[in-house]
């Protein structure tokens, strides 16, 4: 059975890998500078790639935007980037962790693992987000955060620079919504906000 | 799908379990990390639930190496992190020469990677042949590899270009026989070593040392242990004796890393104060 939504998000979750840079890049800087919930981001990429990223989005977005630190504390309206190479971990006292264990599903980063994380960690106050992508890698999760109770976003997958990420969580469960690229930050924004209750699955 | 509250009591009582039939304390590990090992451990027992290790870990002795092997597995390659060594061997290497014999402590050794490639530059570097290197870590079968000094041949080519980035002088070719598809490092890298068992959790200071490394083991720790094993570092390391971390950890939150200072912050090399 399946908890009720309560209400107020906590964290959103974003996993993408092949062709997701560009994505995020486009809809990251959508969100408003109020943005309460923390956005904790998971892209496919080599050790040392991602602060080329984090640079580029801190140009583009009113939110603040930083490679996620061992033992940091999330921070609302904080975008915290997994680090290239490290899997990116929630903590139930809401720190950060990093690991090498070893890569899930050829990643490392690994979307299944910070999903699956965050749901345990926020359950029924978490919304997830999964890009386009060559791998199945974030599906895993996907059910993961639905089995406690949180949001399940999608990626349309005809949308999708690389469908095989959105379709295999197409595959495994329903969403609460398959997006358009439009449509991404507007409803990240209204989930976000505290008029979230209103807003049907 | 369990409820991660009674998840969590398992969890609890599982490692409870281990802590008082054996001694192993991993209460103080990064839960969610630690977690998802447990839970591919269960599985891979064929059991649903943490709380069905419980009885294995009591009733069946057989069973404490696959559980300690299995939450402290580790994949590392040679020369990981050639910064970190560069560093070392421009930094470090000038004042630990100045030391007629020297004790280099490896914490977490993992299958034994760093501790060849760390011989192979101290060798470079004329120091190997005073260097007592104690590799330390508490996975026996990860040990056991270390001892062997046999790798897989490409990860050890692959590593190639680390060697040089690290200061390696010559060719990594130079210092391993090639045979089918392994690589096993000259035995004279391992002559200066010994390997032994010990857990940062739990056992004690290990004698003055003028350098440790103990690349990405923090950050399996919570701030309570990191805390104590940096603490374990700082009394364990002669006067100005140096620390290096992994790249993705650091002493800036610890009240135990005011006993160090900062040498090279990017390759997270530091000096006892």
């Amino acid at each position: 059975m399946r908890p009720s939504f309560s209400g107020s998000v906590e964290a959103v979750v974003i996993g993408g890998s092949a062709g997701s840079v560009e994505l995020l890049l486009k809809v990251l800087p959508r969100l408003p500078a109020d943005f309460q919930p923390a956005v904790l981001v998971c892209i496919h990429a080599a050790a040392n790639t991602t602060q080329g990223l984090v640079e580029l989005l801190a140009e583009r977005t009113e939110l603040p935007v930083s490679e996620a630190e061992d033992k940091q504390l999330i921070a609302p309206g904080h975008i915290h980037l997994a680090p290239g190479g490290y899997h990116l971990l929630v903590e139930r006292d809401r720190s950060l962790s990093l690991s090498l264990d070893p890569p899930v599903l050829h990643a490392r980063p690994s979307i299944d693992v910070l999903f699956e994380s965050a749901a345990d960690c926020y359950q029924n106050q978490l919304v997830s987000l999964l890009l386009t992508g060559a791998s199945a890698d974030g599906a895993r999760g996907s059910l993961r955060v639905r089995q406690q109770g949180g949001r399940v976003l999608v990626q349309e997958p005809t949308s999708a620079a690389v469908a095989t990420m959105p379709q295999a969580l197409l595959a495994l469960l329903q969403p609460d919504a398959i997006l358009h690229p439009d449509e991404m930050a507007p409803l990240l924004t209204r989930l976000g906000s505290s008029l979230v209750h209103s807003v049907p699955p | 799908m369990t409820d991660p509250v009674i998840e969590g009591i398992e969890l609890e009582l599982l490692l409870q379990a281990l802590q008082q039939r054996y001694g192993y304390d991993f209460r103080q590990y990064a839960r969610a990390s630690l977690l998802r090992r447990l839970r591919a451990l269960a599985e891979s027992s064929g059991k649903l639930r943490l709380s069905e290790l419980i009885p294995l870990v009591l009733h069946e002795p057989a069973f404490l190496d696959q559980l300690i092997n299995g939450i402290s597995v580790s994949v590392t390659e040679p020369f990981r992190d050639p910064r970190t060594l560069r560093a070392i061997m421009d930094k470090a290497v000038p004042w630990l020469g100045s030391h007629p014999f020297l004790k280099i402590w490896i914490a977490g050794c993992s299958t034994g990677e760093e501790i060849y490639s760390l011989a192979i530059l101290l060798e470079e570097a004329g120091l190997l042949a005073r260097t007592q290197i104690y590799a330390t870590d508490i996975n026996t079968e990860s040990m056991r590899k270390a001892k062997t000094g046999v790798y897989n041949l490409e990860a050890v080519k692959n590593a190639e270009d680390n060697y040089r980035l690290a200061g390696g002088r010559k060719q990594l070719s130079d210092y391993y026989v090639a045979q089918y598809r392994r690589a096993k490092f000259a035995a004279r890298l391992f002559e200066r070593v010994v390997v032994s068992q010990h857990n940062l959790a739990t056992d004690a200071v290990f004698g003055a040392m003028q350098l440790i490394l103990c690349r990405n083991v923090l950050i399996y720790f919570n701030r309570e242990l990191q805390e104590r094993a940096v603490d374990l570092f700082a009394e364990s390391l002669v006067h100005r004796g140096y620390l290096a971390l992994g790249l993705r950890e650091s002493l800036r939150t610890l009240p135990t890393g005011l006993r160090f200072e900062e040498v090279d912050g990017a390759s997270k090399l530091f000096r006892l104060r």
